[in-house]
């Protein structure tokens, strides 16, 4: 069994194993503290100053990263928590992603921002955000999110690969969880990766009532609504996960979706979901019901106390909510 | 942590700091460990920021500073607040999402908004909104107080407010808790030259103290931050200090030597040697007051919001 933060951390060692040309940047993020989660250990002791803890610096480092990458380096910086981006947001936006087109030919911008992001954890107001609809229709930038079913090498090999800024996001709770294997979800759900999209499907089913998109910090949530709507209400759903959430990839077997629902830890508004729908709608008018549900937190700041915050992010029950009126 | 401080700049023989000084030292130290014990228990989540060994800077400038000032704090800002408004209850209530929290639950540890004391737990956020508040206080005599880590220099915000607040002659007191270290980076490794030579280039006075006495540290600073209040001028005051404890909570990864240097400096163990008596029966009634209030604040009902 292998958990999503000692996954990411193997992929990391393989990665700079592999290719002398890759940096890592972040706060605290050398041993032995090895990062505020972990997900660096090792690195240091292993790769010297090819990794590197910075100052208190998001803007600068994103920028030094940004640097590192026009010099012909690959570069990763860790935000500590995924609230702190904004602070690189104008490197991000108005120079790394800019940069790859503003020039009048490719330029190419090797680097990946990883970002903890997301609550239910009690962290607080600015530690507990997925800022990841912030940085969404920006061209010249992506947005990824690691799953529990997407491997962490393939997914910075890809980013790496393209050649122009990625952001990465990771969520805090999904650290804690263990990677699926060999396309075994439990019980009753099996999964299959094509194309950078893991799909989660019900054993021998034939066409799901709906068919959730959801990005990684929600799979867990996504799957207990599944399962309890499976087994309570007999509603057979289907599970989208993809791993690159902007520019949205070919999402498979949606023509034959009962329902279309997309859920999204970020606060409700300007968010993922609506970016998702801006695209499907067309490609499915002929075949889609009714309109695609949207699911998202409360349009609200995220209360530190657990029974506050519990209200404000989507949980299993608002997803087995939404999907049952819309069905109705 | 490699540090060049002498272990005690003040002398052992000064005099035992006052009754109340000590009580509110005593105070914040058994609130902090209370909420480290509360957490090894899982009757608190989330994180927390303890100021073990620091209390002494907040209880210091308490002294020096005026109700209608402003005062910004961090992640590390227990005894800040206890300093400037002594409601155990409240903060613990705020923390524990308890009834009677001092911002509903929302804010939690990081985030404080009471009268004049708000804390936020970005790093560098809160220096240029100190000087905004700082020049609606402009000739008042008043000052807005921003406690800052050495860590947070880091931050490019620090350095546009300390050019803001000199062009425009703004009371903003600034200060300093150089502890050594930021989360597990120590100084050395992540600032390059000085506080002092950083409020030199914007043409701010700067004080460094290494005194951890309260009387011997307001003597110096008295005249300073009267300067501020009457000439209106930012002053950085930078102290010496040490950490005692983890970052947050069990993340300490310095070695025991590093630890013990910095507990060393801590004026707990000082003051229980060189004060027996006065010292034991404080520290008995604070423990009990903080251990009391913690049961009185966990039975309570949780907080509520009104989502806006
Ligand atoms: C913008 C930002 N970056 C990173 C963090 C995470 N963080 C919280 S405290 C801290 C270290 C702060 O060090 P310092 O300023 O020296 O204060 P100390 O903790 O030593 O009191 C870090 C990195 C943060 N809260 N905000
Ligand atoms: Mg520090």
């Amino acid at each position: 069994m292998t958990r999503v933060s000692e996954h990411l951390n193997r992929a990391l060692h393989d990665l700079l194993a592999a290719d002398p040309g890759v940096h890592v940047l972040g706060e605290d993020i050398t041993d032995p503290y090895g990062g505020a989660f972990k997900v660096t250990r090792g690195l240091s002791g292993r790769f010297g100053d090819r990794v590197r803890s910075t100052p208190l610096s998001e803007g600068a480092i994103v920028g030094v990263g940004a640097g590192l990458a026009l010099a012909g380096r690959k570069a990763i910086v860790e935000i500590m928590f995924a609230d702190f981006a904004t602070l690189a947001f104008d490197q991000l936006v108005n120079f790394a992603a800019a940069s790859t087109s503003m020039y009048g030919r490719p330029v190419p911008i090797p680097l990946v921002v990883r970002c903890p992001s997301g609550g239910n954890r009690g962290y607080g107001p600015t530690h507990s955000q997925s800022p990841q609809k912030h940085f969404l229709g920006v061209p010249g930038l992506h947005v990824f999110e690691m799953s529990p079913f997407h491997d962490a090498g393939r997914l910075l090999e890809t980013m790496l690969g393209l050649g122009r800024p990625c952001l990465l996001f990771e969520d805090k709770v999904l650290y804690t969880r263990r990677m699926y294997e060999d396309g075994v979800v439990d019980d009753l759900f099996r999964y299959e990766v094509t194309g950078g999209v893991a799909r989660v499907f019900l054993e021998g089913a034939a066409e799901p009532d709906c068919t959730l998109i959801v990005h990684g910090g929600m799979v867990h949530r996504a799957l207990a609504a599944v399962r309890d709507l499976l087994l309570e209400e007999d509603v057979v759903c289907e599970l989208l996960v993809p791993s690159q959430l902007y520019p949205l990839p070919d999402l498979p077997g949606l023509e034959r979706a009962g329902h279309v629902c997309v859920v999204e830890d970020g606060s409700e508004g300007g968010g993922w979901g609506a970016e998702v729908a801006r695209v499907l709608h067309p490609r499915l008018w002929s075949t889609l019901r009714r309109p695609i549900t949207l699911v998202a937190s409360a349009p609200s700041v995220i209360p530190a106390a657990p029974h506050l915050e519990r209200e404000v992010l989507v949980q299993p029950g608002h997803i087995r909510h939404a999907i049952m009126e819309a069905l109705s | 942590m490699i540090d060049t401080f002498p272990p005690f700049a003040s002398p052992r023989s000064a005099p035992p700091p006052a009754e109340e000084d000590l009580q509110l030292l005593l105070l914040i130290r058994h609130f902090e460990l209370t909420l480290l014990r509360l957490f090894e228990a899982g009757q608190l989540s989330g994180t927390t920021h303890t100021c073990l060994g620091q209390e002494y800077i907040p209880v210091a400038l308490k002294a020096l500073l005026e109700s209608d000032d402003f005062v910004f704090s961090n992640h590390r800002g227990h005894g800040h607040f206890l300093a400037r408004h002594t409601d155990p209850h409240g903060l613990l209530a705020e923390i524990m999402g308890r009834e009677g929290a001092l911002c509903s639950g929302v804010g939690g540890s990081q985030h404080i908004y009471h009268r004049r004391f708000l804390s936020t737990g970005v790093q560098g956020e809160s220096l240029p909104v100190a000087v905004g508040t700082a020049l609606t206080l402009k000739g008042t005599g008043a000052l807005t107080c921003v406690y800052i880590g050495d860590g947070t220099w880091g931050e490019g915000s620090v350095y546009e407010a300390l050019n803001m607040a000199r062009l425009w002659r703004v009371p903003l007191l600034v200060v300093v808790e150089h502890n050594g270290i930021a989360q597990s980076t120590p100084t050395t490794a992540q600032m390059a030259g000085t506080v002092a030579g950083r409020a030199a280039a914007f043409g701010i006075p700067h004080h460094r103290t290494v005194s951890t006495e309260i009387a011997e540290i307001r003597a110096e600073l008295a005249p300073l931050v009267a300067e501020v209040r009457r000439a209106s001028v930012p002053l950085v005051v930078e102290f010496a200090t040490h950490r005692i404890g983890p970052h947050s909570k069990g993340d300490d990864t310095r070695t025991p030597e590093e630890i013990a240097l910095a507990a060393d400096h801590d004026w707990y163990t000082r003051y229980a040697g060189l004060f027996p008596e006065a010292f034991g029966r404080l520290d008995r009634e604070m423990r009990e007051l903080v251990e009391r209030a913690a049961a009185e604040v966990s039975a309570r009902p949780p907080s509520v919001w009104e989502r806006p």
